[in-house]
C-alpha cells in the first residue's frame, strides 16, 4: 500500500482508524474504539433488545416531523399558502387577542402558523429524504469502491470528496439562485452535491478498516470473490455506520435547508419551509414574535431529537458499550 | 514529511483548479453576463466595446483561461454593482470585518470548546460532563439564524443589555461571535471529550499512573498530546464551517463583512465579486486544510518520521 | 510542572520483621454497573516474600488482571470499588491510604509491568522522555542530567544494547521485546519491593519470551524484589515461579510450591488445566479441554464455582463453597473432595 496518510479533516478519512476513531461520526461517540480486527460487529438480526430506548426524541421525530409531513392536510383545515387578510397577525391562542382557530397565531398574510409548520415538515422531510438517499447511494457506493479497491479509484474518489467538501455551499447556492432563482430541485441538488461526500468519506474509512480485518482475510483465503466479500462482510458492517450517519445527517440537511431558505437561496416563497417562515417573521419580531419563535423551535426540536436518536443508535450498535465494558 | 507536504499541496491545487472551473462555469452558463452588465438601452457600439472588453465573444475555453490568468494576478474585473471599484477592492474593504468576527469565533471555539471537552472527559459522568454534553448537543442542533434572531430579541430588545446592530465595540461583536462559535464549540467539545476518553483508557496512561504520576498530570501530559491530534485535525473542518457560516450570521446581525457582501452581490448579480469571493473562500479552505494536514503530520511522530501506516 | 512530592516514602520498612513483603488478605474488588455487581476479586489472600516469585494463573475472566490493578489501586473508577480486605506492603496497608499517599507508593514501592508492550508506551514521546519521567516521578531532587544517566544505566540493566541511542527513539521504532524491556526499566526505576508482571510475555514472540523471563529472574537475584507473575501459560509458571496460586472465578482455588502443583495438583480445576496442555512427549489424538464455561462474575453460584465443569462434583459442592484445606506444608486447595482425589 503506497504511503498516503490521509487525515480526518474536512476531506479524507483516515486509513488507519487507530487514533481517534477515524471519522467525524465515530469521533463524536462516547464509545472508545478498539482496533481488534476480530472485534465483534453485530448484524441487525442479532441485536439485543433495546435498552433505554430514547422515547422522547423518537416521539418528537414522529409527531413533529413524520406524521405532520404525511398527514398535514388532514390535521388542519387551513390553507398553508393563502390566508384571509382579515386574519392578519393574530397572536397565539393563549394570548389576549388570540383565536382558538389559529392555535399558534397567523402571519401577515393571515395564514395559520401551525398549519404552515405542519406543511413545512413535509418540505423538511422530502428535502432531507431525497438528499440522504442520494448521498447514501452515490456517496456510499463511491466510498465503498474507493475503500475496497484502493489504488487509482481511491485517489480519484478521495480527491473528489476533498474538492466537493471544499466548496463554499452558501456562496454557491447564492450564485446559482441569483442566476436561475430558487426552487425545490435547485436546493435539493445543491445539498445533495455536498452531502454525498460526507457519506463517501465515512464509508470509505469503514470499508478500509473492514478490508484489513481478519475475517475478510480468512474469507479471501477461503477463495471468496470480491463481490461476495463485499456483500457478506463489508456491507453489514458498513450498514451500522450508515444508519447512524444517515440519521445524523438528516438533522444536518434540515439545518442547511432552513439556512439556505432563510437567506432566500432555498425553497421559494410561498412554500412554508421553516427557514422561510423565520425569515418572513423576522421583520415583525418586535410585534409578532410568534412568527419566528415557533418555526425555529420546530427546527430545533427535530434536529435535537435526530441527534439524540443518532447518538443512541451509535452507542447501541457498538457491542462494547452495550456490554458495559 | 517533505513528500507528504508536497502531495498535500498538489492535491490542494488541483482542488482549486476544479473549483475555479466550477465557479466560472456557473456564472457563465447561468446567463449571459451582458444581460446583467449592460443596461437595456445600450447602443450597439457600446455593446460591442463591452463584449470586447470582457472577451465575451471568445470561446468559453479562452474566456476561462483569461479568467484564470487574471485571477492569479488578483484581477477579477470591476464590480458590476460599484463600477468604479474592482471586485477585489470591494472585497478587501469588507474583509477585515469578517476576519474580526472569524477571530472571535475561533477564539471562543478553542478557548471554550477545548477546556470544556477536556473537563468533561476528565470528570466523566459528573455534573460538568453532562452540562458540557448538553451544551454540545444544543450547539449542533440549533439553527444559527434563528438563534441569532432570538438572541437579538432577548438581549438587545427585551433586556437591552447589548446593541441590536452596529459593528463597533466589544458589545456588538459579542452576540454574532457567540452564535458563530456555538457550532464550533459544540464540535470541539465533543471531539476532545471522546478523544480524551479514548486516550485515558489506554495502557500507556495506565502505565503513567503506575509510575506514580498524579491524575491531572497524566491527563495534561500523557492523555492530551496524543488525544489532541485527532480533534485538532477536525478543527480545520470546523474552521471551514465557521467561515461559511459567517454569511448567515452577518446577514442577521447586519455585520458588514464579506458574508453579507456575498449576499448583496449575489442578489445584485455582481458576478465578478461573487466569483472572486467563491474562489477566495475556496482558496482559504484549501489552505486551511493544508495547514491542518501539515500540523497533524508534525504532531504525530509516526507520520513525521515517515512511517507508513501507524500501528 | 514540578511535582510537589515529599521525599519520604509512605511505606515504612520494619527491618526487624521477617514478615513477607506483600501480604494480601481477603481482597475483594467488585464492579458496580447497571447490569449488576461483578465480583471480579472475591476474597483473595496470599503472601509473597522478598526474592520470591509467585505465579498467579487463570483463564481470562478469572479476575487476575483486576487483582493486579487492585493491588495498586488503579481499578477502573467509578465502577470498581474495593470492598474489603488489606494489602500490606512492608508494614503499610495500601488500601487505607489516601490517593495522594498511594501515588507516592506507586512506582516506588510497588511497580507493574503491563501486558502489551506495543500499547504500554506513549507513542508521542521518546523513550528517553518516558524513562526520565519515571525516574523523576517521585522527585527526590533529580535533575535532567542525572535522570538521563540513570535512565541509560537502567536500560543497560535490562539488557538493552546501545542505550544512548534508544533514548531518542520513539516507541514505534522498536521491537516488542525491546519495548517490554524498557517498560521493565521504568518499573525498576525506584527499586520497588514488589513487582507485578501482568502477562509480561503474552504479547512477545516465543523466542523472546524465555529471554524476558530470564531477565526478570536476573533482576530478582540482583534486587531481591518480590515478583508476581500473572499468566495463563503454565510454561511461564514452570520457568519462572517458586509458588503458584490458581485463580478461578475471582478466588484462589489452589496455592502451593510450583513443583507440587505440577506433580500433584489437588484441585480439579488445576488438574484439568494441566491436563489440557498439549504434550509433545506423548501422542495425543485429541486435545483435552475443560467442558463448559467459567461462570459470569456477575452471577455467581452459591457453592463451588467450578461445580458445573468438575468431573468430581457431588451434591454438596453446589450447596456450599468449599473450605480451603491444607494438604501439605504450604500447599492448599479449596475443594470438598480434596482428600479423595
Amino acid at each position: 500500500m503506497s504511503f498516503r496518510r490521509s487525515t480526518p479533516r474536512l476531506l479524507t478519512a483516515r486509513e488507519t482508524p487507530s487514533l481517534s476513531g477515524g471519522s467525524e461520526v465515530d469521533a463524536l461517540s462516547d464509545a472508545p474504539r478498539s482496533d481488534d480486527p476480530d472485534r465483534p460487529r453485530r448484524k441487525w438480526s442479532r441485536r439485543r433488545r433495546g435498552s433505554r430506548l430514547p422515547w422522547v426524541p423518537l416521539f418528537i421525530i414522529v409527531f413533529v416531523l413524520i406524521l405532520p409531513a404525511i398527514l398535514a392536510p388532514w390535521l388542519t383545515p387551513h390553507d398553508p399558502l393563502r390566508g384571509e387578510l382579515g386574519d392578519r397577525l393574530i397572536p397565539p391562542v393563549w394570548m389576549s387577542g388570540g383565536d382558538s382557530e389559529f392555535l399558534l397565531g397567523t402571519d401577515k398574510q393571515g395564514r395559520d402558523v401551525l398549519t404552515r409548520i405542519l406543511y413545512g415538515a413535509r418540505i423538511s422531510l422530502i428535502v432531507s429524504a431525497v438528499a440522504i438517499v442520494i448521498g447514501t447511494v452515490v456517496g456510499s457506493t463511491l466510498g465503498l469502491l474507493a475503500g475496497f479497491y484502493g489504488g487509482i479509484i481511491d485517489r480519484v474518489v478521495s480527491w473528489l470528496v476533498d474538492t466537493f467538501l471544499s466548496l463554499p455551499v452558501v456562496l454557491l447556492a447564492l450564485v446559482i439562485v441569483s442566476a436561475i432563482g430558487p426552487s425545490f430541485i435547485t436546493i435539493i441538488s445543491i445539498i445533495s452535491v455536498t452531502i454525498w461526500a460526507v457519506f463517501a468519506r465515512q464509508i470509505r474509512g469503514e470499508t478500509l478498516s473492514v478490508r484489513e480485518s481478519d475475517y475478510v482475510a480468512r474469507a479471501r483465503v477461503a477463495g471468496a470473490s470480491d463481490l461476495r466479500i463485499i456483500v457478506r462482510h463489508v456491507l453489514p458492517n458498513v450498514a451500522n455506520t450508515l444508519v447512524v450517519l444517515a440519521t445524523l445527517q438528516v438533522g444536518v440537511v434540515i439545518l442547511e435547508e432552513s439556512s439556505l431558505s432563510f437567506i432566500g437561496a432555498g425553497i421559494p416563497r410561498p412554500q412554508p419551509s421553516w427557514g422561510v417562515m423565520v425569515a418572513d417573521g423576522r421583520e415583525l419580531i418586535l410585534s409578532a414574535w410568534w412568527l419566528t419563535l415557533f418555526p425555529g423551535l420546530a427546527i430545533l426540536l427535530v434536529v435535537l431529537s435526530l441527534n439524540l436518536v443518532g447518538d443512541w443508535l451509535r452507542d447501541f450498535m457498538d457491542p462494547q458499550t452495550r456490554q458495559g465494558r | 514529511m517533505a513528500r507528504y507536504a508536497l502531495l498535500s499541496l498538489l492535491r490542494g491545487m488541483l482542488t482549486l483548479v476544479a473549483v475555479s472551473i466550477a465557479v466560472f462555469s456557473l456564472s457563465r452558463l447561468t446567463g449571459d453576463p451582458r444581460d446583467v452588465l449592460a443596461p437595456e438601452n445600450l447602443g450597439a457600439e457600446d455593446e460591442a466595446a463591452l463584449t470586447a472588453k470582457w472577451g465575451l465573444d471568445k470561446s468559453l475555453m479562452e474566456q476561462y483561461l483569461s479568467f484564470v490568468g487574471n485571477a492569479l494576478q488578483g484581477d477579477f474585473g470591476p464590480s458590476f454593482k460599484y463600477p468604479e471599484e474592482t471586485a477585489v477592492s470591494v472585497i478587501a474593504e469588507r474583509l477585515p470585518k469578517t476576519l474580526e468576527l472569524g477571530l472571535v469565533g475561533v477564539a471562543l471555539t478553542l478557548g471554550v470548546g477545548i477546556p470544556l471537552g477536556i473537563l468533561a472527559a476528565a470528570r466523566r459522568g459528573s455534573w460538568y460532563d453532562r452540562a458540557a454534553r448538553g451544551l454540545a448537543l444544543f450547539g449542533q442542533s440549533v439553527p444559527e439564524f434563528w438563534l441569532a434572531i432570538m438572541m437579538v430579541w432577548i438581549f438587545a430588545v427585551q433586556l437591552a443589555w447589548l446593541p441590536t446592530s452596529g459593528h463597533t465595540g466589544w458589545q456588538s461583536i459579542l452576540m454574532p461571535g457567540i452564535v458563530m462559535a456555538l457550532f464550533g464549540v459544540a464540535a470541539m467539545l465533543r471531539l476532545f471529550r471522546s478523544s480524551l476518553l479514548e486516550t485515558l483508557g489506554t495502557e500507556y496512561v495506565k502505565l503513567a499512573r503506575l509510575k506514580g504520576l498524579s491524575r491531572s498530570r497524566v491527563v495534561w501530559k500523557h492523555a492530551l498530546k496524543p488525544g489532541a491530534i485527532g480533534p485538532l485535525t477536525f478543527f480545520g473542518s470546523v474552521a471551514v464551517r465557521l467561515l461559511t457560516g459567517a454569511t448567515v450570521v452577518e446577514i442577521v446581525f447586519a455585520w458588514p463583512g464579506v458574508g453579507l457582501l456575498a449576499y448583496e452581490a449575489a442578489n445584485a448579480r455582481d458576478f465578478p465579486v461573487v466569483q472572486a469571493l467563491a474562489l477566495m473562500t475556496s482558496a482559504a479552505i484549501v489552505l486551511m486544510n493544508l495547514a491542518v494536514d501539515l500540523t497533524y503530520a508534525w504532531l504525530d511522530p509516526r507520520v513525521r518520521l515517515g512511517q507508513k501506516a501507524a500501528v | 510542572m514540578k511535582l510537589r512530592r515529599s521525599a519520604t516514602p509512605v511505606v515504612v520498612e520494619d527491618p526487624s520483621s521477617t514478615s513477607p513483603v506483600l501480604r494480601v488478605r481477603d481482597l475483594r474488588t467488585y464492579l458496580y454497573t447497571r447490569w449488576g455487581t461483578t465480583r471480579a476479586v472475591d476474597g483473595v489472600s496470599f503472601d509473597v516474600e522478598a526474592g520470591e516469585t509467585l505465579g498467579i494463573v487463570g483463564e481470562s475472566g478469572s479476575g487476575k488482571s483486576m487483582l493486579a490493578l487492585s493491588l495498586v489501586r488503579l481499578t477502573p473508577e467509578p465502577a470498581a470499588r474495593n470492598v474489603s480486605g488489606s494489602v500490606h506492603v512492608g508494614g503499610t496497608d495500601l488500601l487505607q491510604l489516601t490517593e495522594r499517599q498511594m501515588r507516592s507508593v506507586r512506582g516506588r514501592d510497588i511497580a507493574m509491568i503491563l501486558q502489551d508492550p506495543h500499547q504500554s508506551l506513549n507513542p508521542v514521546f521518546t523513550v528517553g522522555d518516558q524513562l526520565r519521567e519515571a525516574l523523576r516521578s517521585h522527585n527526590t531532587g533529580v535533575n535532567r542530567r542525572t535522570a538521563n544517566e540513570r535512565a541509560i544505566q537502567g536500560l543497560e540493566d535490562v539488557g538493552v544494547p546501545a542505550p544512548e541511542g534508544r533514548m531518542r527513539n520513539y516507541p514505534h521504532e522498536l521491537s516488542g521485546g525491546m519495548k517490554q524491556r524498557i517498560v521493565g526499566a521504568m518499573a525498576l526505576a525506584y527499586d520497588p519491593k514488589v513487582l507485578i508482571a501482568d502477562e509480561p510475555t503474552t504479547a512477545l514472540d516465543v523466542t523472546i519470551q524465555a529471554q524476558y523471563l530470564q531477565l526478570l529472574k536476573d533482576v530478582q537475584v540482583r534486587t531481591n524484589v518480590a515478583l508476581i507473575v500473572i499468566t495463563h501459560d503454565f510454561g511461564v509458571i514452570a520457568q519462572s515461579c517458586d509458588r503458584v496460586a490458581v485463580m478461578y472465578a475471582g478466588r484462589i482455588v489452589e496455592h502451593g510450591p510450583v513443583d507440587e502443583i505440577f506433580d500433584k495438583p489437588r484441585h480439579p480445576y488445576t488438574r484439568a488445566l494441566l491436563d489440557s496442555r498439549p504434550r509433545s512427549d506423548v501422542r495425543m489424538d485429541r486435545l483435552a479441554t475443560i467442558r463448559g464455561q467459567p461462570p459470569s462474575l456477575t452471577d455467581l453460584p452459591r457453592g463451588c464455582r467450578f461445580a458445573d465443569r468438575c468431573p468430581y462434583v457431588v451434591d454438596h459442592c453446589r450447596k456450599e463453597y468449599p473450605e480451603t484445606v491444607q494438604t501439605s506444608g504450604s500447599h492448599s486447595a479449596a475443594c470438598w473432595r480434596v482428600e479423595e482425589i
